[in-house]
């Protein structure tokens, strides 16, 4: 099982982000990673110069790079724009907008990334058709829909295996809302919640956090117990979204994880201090529901606090 | 004249939608395959066929939503559901999902194919795909467009747009949400429904009534107080020391003022949401719809304010048509 680094999907300090890809070139254990922004297209002004220096220390590093498009591609000029010149570039694009298939030239390779709505082998195939190479499925699907579409396809797939997850996408800005602002001055606040902020029920349960645009899962999601059945499925890498802190130790538990020197048990012990928002959920996968977590279940396993 | 394109959760629906003026009806198959699976609602094939035979006898059209997500390994229920409109006579078949308008536009070349809103294409370059590569003819645009928005798409593309005008308001791109999955297990994409009734629960505490989806405290209302419908994404939450509707307010979509402006957008056709509404609903506002249409093709004024007694007590927002949200 291989590991890929996905898309930050907070507004991180340029200095941070620089020092973030710095280190990851660096770490072994990840096969590939995917930059660039996914959420807000006012946001890449911050780093865009970064890219090039980026990439060149990842690909230094033997990582395959691809690079994201945005989520939501919207009429604006500049989101327009940041397509045309994505698939313009050298590099493998993730495409999270089907927007992107309009730009890339005819032939391309592209790889298809989770925010793209690729529920069943027949959409894969469409997508093969027109260049796709690679697929990391949307978070949603069940175990079933994942072991479908692996049997289907020849090409590599992958589900999200940690992190937050990116559970909707707007046009209007949670974070500038919040902060009573119109989404145009924004004065980019979401940069005070690189990792998402939290959103509570009435009743303080742990619930959702916002993320700009994007609306986050509360909890965390980690898939370290569903990692026999996945491989089992053939799913061929697992992918980490980016926090702020912890990452790298993160990296290095799914690092002990895959090659087995150490249980699921032990992962997510060793993992929890380390998860955003301090809960795990793994129940896409296999019900009943998304914010559900196996790991409550049965007499062994010990519910994380915070768990509903 | 601007098209009416009107909901019909039953034939009766159809029926009065009709006879009120609608110009299309949109409707879809008592199964999985369209995104309002609700318990009760649809139609059985028998019943499709005869609305299509009523709607097209009073000239009419009739539009079927085969709009939710193909299950990996089980894509047949939704190819004959495609196989079945075409087979009926729709006038279209309103689909979703990349695989299922490839396979419409494979094997049924003459079956119209409209884009759901479900497949959130929000800008021309993305429309102008589907309409090169599968013969798309319109699309449904998402809910998070504003109206100068909405004229810069209509600038760049070839195709027919449909905007919706009344009823519920999705605040998130539509068919890029799974909010409801992660606490119902149900979502609209997979099941066809959002923040499903089977998993809603009132429960009186302290003088209050708490509304709960899949256990999670989606309102608090004074028990004696409207406690509107817990409808995920218009509830209200704690973020930090504030509370409040974190995403929307409860509040529904009325765009009737904004009509003259949508249709000088280049609009080709109003949608109202609602295949879950009763047949008395769905014929007062297709009534009144109609009125103002046909008020805005004569170069008359829009009567204003007619409908606001069918949001039912909600308050009413023109979402983000008016750019409120920029």
């Amino acid at each position: 099982m291989q590991l890929t680094v996905g898309p930050i999907q907070g507004f991180w300090d340029a200095g941070l982000w620089s020092a973030f890809y710095e280190r990851l070139a660096e770490t072994p254990g990840i096969s590939r990673v995917v930059l660039g922004e996914l959420v807000c297209s006012k946001r890449l002004p911050f780093y865009q110069t970064r890219l090039p220096d980026a990439v060149a220390q990842l690909l230094a590093g033997g990582k395959d790079v691809a690079l994201t498009s945005l989520a939501l591609i919207t009429p604006l000029k500049r989101e327009r724009r940041m397509a045309a010149e994505l698939a313009a570039m050298e590099l493998e694009v993730e495409v999270n907008d089907l927007t992107m298939l309009a730009y890339l030239p005819e032939g391309a390779r592209f790889s298809v990334g989770p925010l793209v709505n690729v529920y069943n082998e027949g959409t894969l195939a469409v997508l093969q058709r027109r260049g796709a190479v690679g697929v990391c499925l949307p978070p949603e699907l069940s175990a079933a829909s994942v072991q479908r579409i692996c049997a289907a396809t020849d090409m590599p797939v992958e589900v999200w295996g940690w992190g937050r997850l990116p559970l909707a996408i707007s046009g209007r800005c949670y974070h500038a809302r919040y902060h009573d602002r119109a989404k145009d001055q924004c004065q980019f606040v979401c940069a005070e919640d690189p990792d998402g902020l939290a959103v509570d029920t009435l009743d303080d349960q742990q619930f959702l956090a916002i993320n700009g645009l994007q609306t986050l899962s509360g909890q965390c999601a980690n898939m370290a117990h569903h990692l026999p059945s996945l491989r089992q499925a053939g799913v061929a890498s697992l992918r980490l979204s980016p926090q702020t802190t912890g990452f790298f130790e993160v990296i290095d538990l799914f690092a002990d994880l895959t090659s087995g020197r150490i249980d699921a048990e032990e992962f997510c012990a060793k993992a929890l201090p380390h998860a955003p928002g301090g809960a795990f959920c793994d129940g896409f996968l296999d019900g009943p529901t998304g914010v559900a977590w196996s790991g409550a279940r049965g007499e062994v396993r010990t519910q994380p606090a915070g768990t509903p | 004249m601007m098209e009416l394109v009107c909901p019909a959760g039953t034939p009766a629906s159809l029926r009065a939608a009709v006879d009120a003026g609608a110009h299309a009806i949109y409707c879809g198959f008592a199964d999985d395959t369209n995104a309002r699976n609700f318990p009760g609602l649809n139609f059985s094939r028998r019943e499709m066929a005869e609305g299509i035979a009523y709607a097209h006898a009073r000239g009419a059209k009739v539009l079927i939503a085969i709009n939710t997500f193909p299950r990996a390994g089980e894509m047949e229920l939704w190819h004959r559901a495609v196989s079945d409109a075409a087979t009926l006579g729709a006038d279209a078949a309103i689909l979703a999902d990349l695989g299922l308008i490839a396979h419409a536009a494979e094997r049924h070349p003459s079956l119209r194919r409209h884009l759901s809103v479900q497949a959130a294409a929000a800008n021309p370059d993305v429309i102008n795909f589907y309409a090169s590569a599968f013969d798309v003819k319109r699309v449904v645009l998402p809910r998070v467009l504003s109206v100068e928005e909405i004229a810069t798409i209509n600038r760049d593309i070839d195709v027919e747009t449909e905007v919706f005008v009344f009823g519920g308001l999705c605040v998130m791109a539509e068919g890029r949400c799974s909010l409801s999955s992660y606490i119902s297990g149900k979502s609209p994409n997979m099941n066809g429904v959002c923040s499903p009734a089977s998993h809603v629960s009132y429960v009186e505490e302290g003088g209050d009534l708490a509304a709960r989806l899949g256990g999670y405290t989606i309102h608090r209302t004074p028990a004696q107080a409207p406690a509107p419908y817990p409808t995920l994404c218009k509830g209200c939450f704690k973020v930090g020391a504030r509370t409040g509707y974190v995403f929307e307010d409860p509040a529904s979509l009325d765009a009737s003022q904004l009509l003259p402006a949508l249709s000088r957008a280049g609009v080709t056709a109003l949608k109202i949401e609602g295949r879950q509404r009763s047949r008395a609903y769905v014929a007062q506002v297709v009534r009144n719809f109609r009125q103002a249409v046909e008020a805005l093709a004569e170069g008359r004024e829009v009567p204003v304010g007619a409908l606001a007694r069918l949001t039912e007590g909600q308050a009413a927002t023109a979402g983000a048509y008016n750019k409120i949200w920029r």
